[in-house]
Parts: C-alpha cells; sequence; structure tokens
C-alpha cells in the first residue's frame, strides 16, 4: 500500500497527523487522519455492498489526497461495490469507506446501498433467487 | 488458495487495475446479496467462490486487532498488535437482477470478529466440510449457529478422500434434521450451483409465510 506515506505530497512542512479539517488542504489521507475519531464522519451507513457511482465532478487535487483520487478514479467507468473498490486499489475495506465518505461528501461519488435489509428479505426475495440460481447455465 | 496474505502488506505495490480487468455493475435496477462460505483452512472455500464467480476471485486484506489474536494457535506467529488476512470474494449475477457476492471468511474461532462483521447482512453460510477431518468444520458451525444465520453444509468431495453416505455424514457432523447436507465437488460447477439452492431453500424454510 503506497497509502501509508504521510507527508509527501508537498506537505512538507505540515506536522505529522496535524487536525483534521479546519483548514481547506488535507495532509495527509483521511483514513489516517482520521485516528483521533472514534467514528469517522459519514461512514456510518456504508457497509462491504454500498455501491459507489463516480459523479462527473472530479476530486480537486488541492483538496484530496492520492487515494481519493484514484477511487474516483477507478469508478469513472462504472458501479463497484466498496469490498471490490477495495480489493482493486489494495486496500483495507475500512480504509476504503473512509475515502468513499470523504468523496461522497463532496459531491464527487454517489453511494447507494441496493442490498436488502433484514426486514426486507422475505419470501418473495428468497424464491426470485431460487428460481433464478435454477436457471443459470 | 492463492490469496496467502503478504508478509509485509505495507510494502506491496498499489498496482493500478488496468482497464478492462475490472467488471462493473450496473449502477442501478439490481438487489446484491451476501452469502457467506465458511469451513477449515483448505476445505476449498476459493475454489467453490472461483467455480462460481463470474469476475476473477478478488480480496481484501482484513486487520484484526490485539484483542481478536490473544488466543491464537498458529504457531510461529509473533506476538502483535495487528494481524491481516485476506478475505476472497467473488460475484455471481443471477437472472432476475440479483447479485450474490460470496465471502470466503475464514472459520478459525481467532477470526470471529472479523467473521461477524463479513456475516453482518448475509442471507445465509455455506459450511464446507472435508471428509477426512470433519471435525474441522465443528467451530465453524458453532459460530454461525452463534450468529443465528441459516446454514447448509457442503462435504466438498476430495479426489482420494473417503466416500460416505449422507446418513454417516449427518451422523458425523450431528446435523440437525433439517439442516441440508449436499456433497460437491467444488470445481464442478453444476454442483457448486446445487450447494447455493440447498441455502437458499434452506433459508426459505426459515422465513414466515406470506399472509
Amino acid at each position: 500500500m503506497t497509502a501509508g506515506r504521510p507527508g509527501t505530497s508537498g506537505a512538507a512542512a505540515a506536522p505529522k497527523g496535524g487536525p483534521p479539517g479546519g483548514r481547506g488542504r488535507r495532509l495527509i489521507p483521511a483514513y489516517l487522519a482520521t485516528g483521533g475519531r472514534e467514528r469517522p464522519r459519514g461512514t456510518a451507513g456504508f457497509d462491504r455492498l454500498t455501491l459507489l457511482v463516480a459523479t462527473d465532478q472530479q476530486p480537486p487535487e488541492l483538496d484530496f489526497g492520492p487515494e481519493h483520487r484514484r477511487l474516483w478514479t477507478l469508478l469513472r467507468p462504472g458501479a463497484l461495490t466498496v469490498v471490490e473498490c477495495a480489493a482493486h486499489l489494495g486496500l483495507p475495506v475500512s480504509a476504503t469507506v473512509f475515502l468513499a465518505a470523504d468523496l461522497v461528501g463532496g459531491g464527487h461519488l454517489l453511494a447507494r446501498s441496493p442490498v436488502p435489509k433484514a426486514e426486507e428479505i422475505d419470501r418473495t426475495l428468497i424464491e426470485r433467487l431460487l428460481v433464478g440460481l435454477r436457471a443459470l447455465p | 488458495m492463492d490469496s496467502v496474505p503478504s508478509p509485509e502488506p505495507a510494502t506491496a505495490p498499489a498496482a493500478e487495475p488496468r482497464p478492462g480487468q475490472v467488471r462493473y455493475l450496473p449502477a442501478t435496477g439490481q438487489t446484491l446479496m451476501k452469502l457467506i462460505i465458511t469451513g477449515p483452512f483448505g476445505v476449498g472455500k476459493t475454489t467453490l467462490i472461483r467455480t462460481l464467480s463470474e469476475i476473477p476471485t478478488l480480496h481484501t486484506e482484513e486487520v484484526m486487532t490485539r484483542s481478536s489474536v490473544g488466543h491464537d494457535d498458529l504457531k510461529g506467529l509473533p506476538e502483535k498488535a495487528t494481524t491481516t488476512v485476506a478475505v476472497d470474494f467473488g460475484r455471481l449475477t443471477v437472472p432476475g437482477d440479483l447479485v450474490l457476492y460470496l465471502f470466503g471468511t475464514p472459520g478459525q474461532e481467532r477470526f470471529f470478529p472479523l467473521w461477524q462483521d463479513i456475516a453482518r447482512g448475509a442471507l445465509g453460510a455455506l459450511v464446507m466440510a472435508d471428509t477426512r477431518r470433519l471435525a474441522d468444520s465443528f467451530p465453524v458451525m458453532d459460530m454461525v449457529e452463534e450468529e443465528g444465520l441459516p446454514y447448509a453444509v457442503a462435504v466438498n468431495r476430495f479426489p482420494g478422500a473417503p466416500a460416505h453416505s449422507d446418513d454417516t455424514l449427518r451422523k458425523h457432523l450431528d446435523l440437525a434434521p433439517q439442516t441440508p447436507l449436499v456433497q460437491c465437488d467444488a470445481r464442478n460447477r453444476r454442483d457448486s450451483i446445487g450447494t447455493l439452492i440447498a441455502l437458499a431453500e434452506h433459508v426459505l424454510t426459515r422465513l414466515p409465510e406470506d399472509d
């Protein structure tokens, strides 16, 4: 992972691990910057199967680190789940969630959860699944 | 098993996926569902996932913290604050706009917190077993039951492994009468689809009837 190299992208004068937020420029990758936070903002609704789609708004270099831009670039051609993004980028799922939440917050990604909630797993859904499985080539 | 974690994950190259290598999903209109494929090490979880998956099998490196490695039984693994384990997964689009994600989760008890995290929201679990070491699947079955997940047992018939009747296997695995047992060759697509059908049929029996 190249992500574990804080301070190598033009942030030479910045104190390592400076407080997140506050100023406009992010000095270290978001998920490293979350170190002091119990629960990173905006990540509560994400899980492995959250579907991510890029918008046309490219994340500006001044506000986002290289890992954010890698994620956005990966998603430019189409939609993927969080766990697929993590695997393709070689990042932990938790780190991918932090990046995705930042990008959703900035309007650069859309996230949706096409996963049925527990109360939505009903007989109709499983019957559809069975019909589909039996029809597989 | 092609997913041995790199001993030095921090130095692994973060190669960009090549165009054409990534198989994207439609942005809307599909329902995504999660199934857990679990069982002892080397039982064929990754083989079954590879057989079924429409994408080349992927994996994530999952980090576990100290609390979950306290009772580590791996010989020679140095005590450390965190350890990583590779979790394989694959994807299977089923007619009817359903997309199944198959997660191969390690069955060892020391991975239970990770296991629980991945299993959250899953429809059910397929517990795999090997006739040469059936008892290795017991802790996994305990974990699945503790989690309250519906499960079916898939006995992977390895070449040269002793064959047994379903009845004998059920007895040795101490299965409840309603728990499905399927014998399969995890390299065979029809067999592997059959294990998912057995699991889905079982999930259906656990759901309340429509009124």
